[in-house]
């Protein structure tokens, strides 16, 4: 109860101070726009008219998985710049119960990149918003932003070892998109890619999402990333508890 | 609870190990803390105070649960602060100075609602212990102000509000007066004061004297990661005994002049401090040795100001004892 409590709490607040970010704010009004612009043109170009939907949804899942990326990260950073880290990890919480929250509001803040995608596609290039699956794409939408924070908190265990973990997310970025199928589709990529893309949340997360609005079986799909999801909290929290304490071993916690 | 003691630290030492560079990897190593040992009783306010660089914050980290000692142990509340963590962090509250610390972007209440939830105060009195406490630091009306919009002061009470939300047996202050202005750091003085008064614990570092001597039942001075000296401010001042104090304002001392004086008989320190374009001379010398003319004559042809020959305080023992390390 009181941890749940703490989470909605924790959430809340992150979200907000997140969503006050002037530099996120810039963000969140310019990418979207890009993502939107990009979709449609890549694939207007390759004649898949039809596919333009996918389109903007594929490149509205990569704003989600940006927004965890550089959100587990940068919160993290952000934190140990702000002088917040230390204060709360030195509560007496298990250290992933503290880290949850902030990766889960970025994968909130995240969602608005994926709906603003959409709402700029619809605004700018006229795509029709018919969903296959339109509560089937809801409840996917929701399973794939809290499956990215939940594996967003195995990232930011990385991130509050390492000090200059920004470098990390900067190459994890557009690999994870590319491998996870976002935008293309994963069976145009090289076979080595495959294996790695089954174990990643993303790839069913994006693959449901885009079942949901073409056409398919998108319960599997959703049942998958979720289930990879836990069992990357489950990892997480066990992952977490010692990164915490090597961080004090290491003196990370703080800038100097 | 078993222990007589609210803090002991038994033989302290923390190394930080660093490496820079990606292509030619340098090992950096820094000794901050070699070997600190002291006990803190239940509602003492006790000082560590050293210059910057000291090793104070390294000790206080050690000390509330941040940093893992390299090696030494202690125990705050009875419990060991590496082995028992979570009991240790439910009874402690931390607050540093500088502008560092909190949720910019939101407001104080925000700040102060989501670490009363970190700290498992129970939803009921929440409203009520943080009500209390604004009260307290004399922010009450402005709690749904954003943090960023805080002066350097306000800040600071805000902070302290922070750490006291849980009702700590034992708070760290590290620097709390650090940037505040005089008025709101007499404030924070009479709420730490307040603070022990009623049973808290006080670890307080800083590197004032008149602040150590103000409040403290107990000062460590501490230089170079190791304690020189322990007591209480009487106790302290002794060190200065039998020392007489020459204070010299002068105008263009050269270095070698400085040098000079150390090495006049009778004299044990000098030091020089720039104000402006003015230097203020201070030597130290044995009470029974008049060095005023000797100081005065290898200053000559040197613009001087007011020249002044005095009893020692804490804060010259202070310098003796940091000096003599
Ligand atoms: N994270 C760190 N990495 C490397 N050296 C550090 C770190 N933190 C402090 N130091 C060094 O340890 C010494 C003691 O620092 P500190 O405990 O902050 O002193 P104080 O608080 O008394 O000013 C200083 O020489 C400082 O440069
Ligand atoms: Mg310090």
């Amino acid at each position: 109860m009181s941890t749940l409590r703490l989470l909605l709490v924790g959430t809340l607040l992150h979200a907000k101070q997140i969503s006050r970010s002037p530099f996120e704010v810039a963000i969140a009004l310019v990418v979207p726009v890009v993502q939107a612009t990009l979709a449609v043109y890549l694939f207007r170009s390759g004649g898949e008219q039809h596919r333009l939907l996918e389109a903007a949804v594929g490149a509205g899942v990569m704003g989600v998985w940006s927004s965890v990326l550089f959100g587990s990260g940068g919160a993290i950073q952000n934190q140990r710049w702000q002088g917040t880290l230390e204060m709360i990890m030195m509560a007496p919480r298990r250290p992933a119960l503290v880290i949850l929250p902030i990766t889960i509001a970025t994968g909130i803040t995240g969602t608005y990149a994926l709906l603003a995608t959409l709402a700029w596609g619809r605004l700018l290039y006229g795509i029709r918003l018919d969903f296959a699956h339109p509560v089937a794409f809801v409840v996917a939408a929701v399973v794939c932003v809290v499956g990215l924070g939940m594996f967003g908190l195995l990232l930011a265990a990385t991130f509050v070892l390492m000090r200059n973990a920004n470098a990390l997310a900067n190459t994890l970025e557009y690999p994870v998109w590319l491998v996870s199928g976002m935008l293309v589709p994963i069976t145009v990529l090289p076979a080595w890619t495959v294996p790695v893309a089954a174990i990643l949340p993303t790839t069913w997360g994006a693959r449901a999402l885009r079942e949901a609005t073409s056409g398919g079986p998108v319960w599997p799909s959703v049942a998958l990333c979720l289930g990879i999801s836990l069992i990357c909290l489950l990892v997480g929290f066990l992952v977490m508890g010692r990164v915490e304490r090597r961080a004090r071993a290491a003196a990370t916690l703080a800038l100097a | 609870m078993g222990s007589d003691y609210a803090i002991e630290a038994d033989d302290l030492r923390r190394t930080y190990r660093a490496r820079t560079g990606w292509l030619k990897p340098t090992r950096t190593e820094v000794e901050a803390v070699r070997g600190v040992t002291f006990e803190v009783g239940r509602g003492e306010l006790f000082g560590l105070l050293g210059p910057n660089g000291a090793g104070k914050t390294t000790t206080i980290k050690m000390l509330n649960t941040l940093l893992i000692p390299t090696s030494g142990t202690a125990r705050v509340g009875g419990f060991d602060v590496v082995k028992q963590t979570k009991q240790v962090r439910r009874r402690i509250g931390y607050v540093f100075g500088g502008d560092r610390g909190l949720y910019d972007r939101l407001s104080a209440l925000d700040n102060l609602r989501y670490f009363a939830e970190l700290y498992g105060v129970a939803p009921r009195e929440q409203k009520r212990r943080i009500a209390e406490l604004l009260d307290l630091v004399g922010l009450a009306g402005r709690e749904r102000e954003r943090v960023e919009g805080y002066s350097r002061g306000m800040r600071q009470r805000l902070h302290i509000a922070r750490g006291l939300l849980h009702s700590p047996d034992v708070l760290f202050l590290d620097e709390p007066s650090i940037g505040v202005d005089p008025v709101a750091a007499r404030e924070l003085r009479r709420t730490v004061g307040d603070l022990a008064a009623t049973g808290t614990t006080v670890l307080l570092t800083t590197h004032y004297m008149a602040e150590a001597d103000e409040l403290c039942d107990r000062i460590a001075v501490i230089s170079d990661g190791c304690i020189q000296a322990l007591g209480t401010p009487a106790e302290l001042r002794k060190h200065a005994d039998g020392f007489r104090v020459v204070e010299v304002e002068a105008y263009g001392v050269p270095d070698t002049a400085v040098d000079t004086l150390r090495g006049l008989p009778g004299v044990r320190e000098t030091a020089v401090e720039v104000k402006g374009a003015l230097q203020l001379l201070t030597v130290h010398s044995d009470a029974h040795v008049d060095v005023q003319g000797d100081v005065l004559r290898e200053l000559a042809g040197i613009r001087l100001g007011r020249v002044n020959s005095r009893e020692p305080t804490l804060e010259d023992a202070y310098v003796a004892i940091v000096s003599a390390a």
